[in-house]
């Protein structure tokens, strides 16, 4: 069940709840405001230890950093990609150890000291992931932006086996988005690695 | 088409010095251009790398695309047409973008764009005719280099190759670069054809797939900045006065900044400029953007549709024809604004020194983003560099002939005197306007004894794109914008109804609205499609036999039937399954679709798209069947979900939750098929997105006896009638 926590309708369901509270009355949203910094961190800057692609990374970030933001800014490692920051598109998608996670809605602070796989840590040296190769061979993508997101989701999907059947794997492939509508092109990819 | 182009030397420059040895050809080909572009433009004194190709001698051959890959896969294309002339090794092929410059201007169009589905069609004999002239030269290199007749080489691969003789083009460039170019090349035949028209995996599928690509958002600097923007709640206000000191505190935050469009925060990293943004406190002069509220819109729509507008064609009488005693069938249509809301949102990375600026980012229009930045800063445009990313999707977003996202950071790294990446959140870019207009359609049509139309009177009534920019020429608000009215002007269904009426009112807005994937036809296409459908019905016919009946273009009728035939039409389906079906023109192509669709428990499925697609010579059909299968996504998304509304000003939609996208999960099978044809060659970007829409609206009525005249879909609109 651990799996469940990264599902699209979890995701789909918070986000939307914060989308809820940005339209509630001034007061209640204050009083959401004011809960918000009393359960997150205090501010303040702290030096955060990070394993990301087997690279240990040691860096000074506000712990309210997102693992996105600070794959991106600090570790500027930018093939994890931003497109909505609110767990909405699946772009963001990395792996913690081994699962996927949003790392939008990820506070960087949070995942210390666990691996964290980003796209640019999943070939082996020059030898591409079956996953990045069968993106290429299946036009998996088309202006490529939520590509990253949906490699490290499909590779994901093909390990906790929910490749038995087209709906199935569009089931678990849904949280993320492509605008450009490659989802044909994805889809064969990931029966091809599961195959 | 011609198969030879003469050059002169005059048009040929050479840079080889810049890339410490090798061939590089450029040349600029008037053929076909439009806008006269005198010498004096300032972009001829741009820098210019100028080429085409270029050859090193390790043998890789540069490619530079005069046109931006945005998804549609013309990184790999244009590519194509120039290997298959040069002969070159397809794995020693790299692409870059062109920076802004003469060469690079659209054969058609006379600027530097991408967009209106015409990169391959326009390039195709430009960069065909650039591979085949290296080719002549190095033939004549090697000829020498291998002491034969130039008439006894062949090449392959790479190589100039004499009997047992061979050698490299990477060997020979240098040796090329200082031949005189020959005024004529011959282009291969069709017959000899070795890439042309064969499926080819994409040049920019490793970078992509390994998070190597560089989008505008990747691009990074040392001391950059990172800038967000307080936007005003609506369109056209003006900051009034604002107050920075708590937003000041934030730690990180290096400036703020007020430019015309707003206030910027600039700051070290994106989370403390957006923390700073939430604090500022802003007055704004609103202006008359807060009066905008959707639904009076469209009341105002209904009233204007029924008053005299620009006649953008007439024949006959149809109001005569449609008061006497006829059957007719009248009905509204209404569109919502529609945002582009590409995956990567809006950004652009700008620094300025003394005299000189240079901008990162990911533009349909690189050319003149570089001049509207010139013009803002006084410099001359050739002290702006314009370095175009990928562009994570654009569907015309990125194509702003305001320059305005561009404009915009320019404004903030002025203001600043900062290195800076503005970047825009999802919400700033759902919410920062150019959409699809909103449009309403009123259509009454008259029906012959025969039950084809007779009579047909037609309102439009949408904001105009042509009228708001000067990009292509001067506005002319006396005539109808043909980017408004195209999809029914000239529809084929038209041509031969004696009475007709098609007029347009273009109401002025402070919305800014902007060309979306297949532009007009995204509702024009729907209302044709969706009329001839009811028609069909109202006359008792099968809707591709009467779409048989009506049509004479022989390529309509290629992609129609060639669509109906593979999705079985008139076949038994499953039980609760429903087809329907429509054919549209647009951008010089012809898209035909049926889709098979099921309601169960009051929800809209479906199931498959069967697609057929007459654009001529496909160069890569790989390519254009990527492009039909995201144009049914996109189509689909915004028949669904599509929707930006206005309350006071004020757009409602912030973010994927609610402007939602078609998934995965909700994605319909799709099939394409090519028509095999020989006919001139269109587009393929857009036009696969008037018909899928109509399509499913079709089925729908098919399964429900319901006709679906607003969109997007409501729950409504899926119980029986």
């Amino acid at each position: 069940m651990e799996k469940q926590k990264y599902s699209r309708r979890f995701f789909l369901g918070t986000s939307s709840m914060a989308a809820a509270l940005a339209l509630v009355p001034s007061g209640i949203k204050a009083f959401y405001q004011d809960l918000k910094t009393r359960l997150l961190p205090v501010k303040s800057i702290q030096t955060l230890s990070l394993i990301v692609n087997k690279k240990t990374y040691t860096v000074k970030a506000d712990t309210r950093t997102t693992l996105l933001d600070l794959l991106r800014e600090e570790l500027e490692l930018t093939g994890t990609k931003k497109g909505c920051d609110h767990g909405q598109c699946g772009a963001c998608t990395v792996h913690v150890n081994g699962e996927r996670v949003l790392s939008c809605l990820t506070l960087a602070a949070m995942v210390q000291h666990q691996p964290v796989t980003t796209i640019e840590g999943l070939a082996e040296g020059d030898q591409l992931h079956p996953m990045q190769q069968a993106f290429i061979e299946c036009d998996g993508f088309q202006c490529g932006y939520c590509t990253p997101g949906q490699i490290m989701s499909a590779v994901a999907c093909v390990n906790e086996g929910h490749t038995h059947s087209v709906e199935e794997i569009k089931e678990f492939m849904s949280g993320n988005l492509c605008r450009c509508g490659a989802y044909n092109g994805i889809v064969e990819s990931i029966q091809k690695v599961a195959r | 088409m011609s198969e030879t182009t003469s050059y002169s030397r005059r048009n040929f420059l050479k840079t080889g010095g810049l890339l410490s040895g090798g061939l590089v050809l450029s040349f600029f080909i008037p053929a076909g251009a439009k806008r006269f572009v005198p010498d004096a433009d300032p972009l001829s004194n741009a820098f210019q790398p100028n080429a085409y190709l270029n050859i090193l001698p390790d043998n890789t051959v540069q490619v530079i695309l005069a046109h931006v890959e945005m998804g549609q896969g013309i990184w790999t294309t244009l590519p194509m047409l120039i290997a298959e002339e040069l002969d070159c090794d397809w794995s020693k092929v790299t692409v870059q973008h062109a920076p802004p410059g003469k060469p690079y201007l659209h054969t058609a169009f006379g600027l530097q764009i991408t967009g209106g589905s015409s990169t391959t069609y326009s390039e195709f004999d430009r960069y065909r005719n650039a591979g085949a002239t290296a080719r002549a030269m190095l033939v004549e290199a090697g000829a020498k280099k291998l002491g034969v007749s130039p008439a006894s080489c062949r090449t392959e691969n790479g190589y100039v190759i004499a009997g047992d003789k061979r050698a490299s083009y990477g060997q020979l460039a240098n040796a090329a670069a200082a031949l005189p170019v020959p005024q004529k090349v011959q282009l291969k035949d069709k017959a000899n054809w070795k890439l042309i028209g064969k499926e080819k995996n994409r040049l920019d599928g490793k970078a992509k797939s390994d998070g190597s690509a560089i989008f505008g958002l990747d691009v990074h600097f040392p001391g950059m900045l990172i800038a967000v923007v307080a936007h005003g709640p609506v369109f056209g206000a003006k900051v009034r006065s604002f107050d920075a000191s708590a937003a000041k505190a934030v730690k990180g935050v290096r400036d703020i900044v007020q430019i015309p469009t707003g206030v910027a925060v600039v700051a070290d990293h994106f989370w403390a400029a957006k923390q700073a943004r939430d604090l500022l406190q802003i007055q704004w002069n609103l202006g008359p953007g807060e009066a905008i509220d959707s639904n009076s819109l469209l009341e105002d729509y209904r009233r204007l549709a029924n008053e005299k507008g620009l006649v953008a064609e007439q024949t006959g009488n149809a109001a005569q024809a449609l008061a006497g005693n006829v059957t007719s069938i009248q009905a509204e249509y209404t569109f919502p604004y529609l945002a582009h809301a590409p995956m990567e949102p809006l950004n652009c990375t700008v620094k300025i020194s003394d005299d000189h600026c240079e901008i990162w980012t990911g533009t349909q229009l690189p050319g003149g983003d570089q001049q509207a930045a010139a013009k803002l800063l006084g410099l001359p445009a050739e002290k702006v560099k314009v370095n175009t990313t990928f562009l994570g999707g654009a569907f015309g977003r990125r194509a702003s002939p305001t320059a305005d996202f561009v404009l915009e950071a320019v404004e903030i790294a002025r203001a600043s005197g900062k290195f800076i990446k503005m970047v825009w959140t999802r919400e700033d870019d759902m919410r920062s306007g150019y959409y699809r207009a909103a449009f309403l359609h009123k259509v009454h049509v008259g029906l012959g004894a025969n039950g084809f139309p007779a009579a047909w009177q037609h309102s439009i009534v949408g904001q105009s794109i042509m009228n708001q920019y000067t990009l292509f020429g001067p506005p002319d608000k006396s005539k109808p914008d043909e980017s408004s009215v195209e999809g029914i002007k000239d529809s084929a269904y038209l041509a031969d109804v004696p009475d007709k009426l098609i007029q347009l009112q273009s109401p002025e807005l402070p919305v800014p609205v902007l060309w979306w994937r297949s532009v007009g036809n995204t509702h024009t296409g729907y209302v044709m499609e969706t009329m001839i459908d009811e028609l069909a019905f109202a006359a008792g016919k099968d809707p591709v036999a009467y779409r048989n009946s009506l049509l004479k273009s022989k390529r309509h009728l290629a992609a129609l039937n060639l669509a109906a035939e593979k999705a079985g039409w008139g076949k038994p389906l499953p039980a609760g399954h429903y087809h329907g079906v429509a054919v549209h023109e647009s951008f010089r192509s012809y898209v035909a679709q049926v889709a098979e669709i099921s309601i169960q428990n009051g929800q809209l499925r479906v199931h498959k798209v069967t697609c057929a697609i007459d654009c001529g010579l496909a160069v890569n059909p790989d390519g254009v069947k990527s492009q039909m299968e995201g144009c049914v996504i996109f189509a689909l998304t915004a028949f669904l979900y599509g929707e930006i509304s206005l309350e006071k000003g004020r757009v409602k939609q912030r973010n994927f939750h609610d402007y939602k996208m078609v998934r995965m999960n909700e994605a319909p099978a799709i099939e394409v098929h090519i028509v095999d044809s020989n006919e001139q060659m269109g587009g393929a970007g857009e036009p696969g997105v008037p018909p899928v829409a109509p399509a499913i609206a079709n089925a729908i009525f098919a399964a429900t006896g319901k006709r679906v005249r607003q969109l997007p879909l409501q729950p409504s609109d899926l119980v029986k009638a």
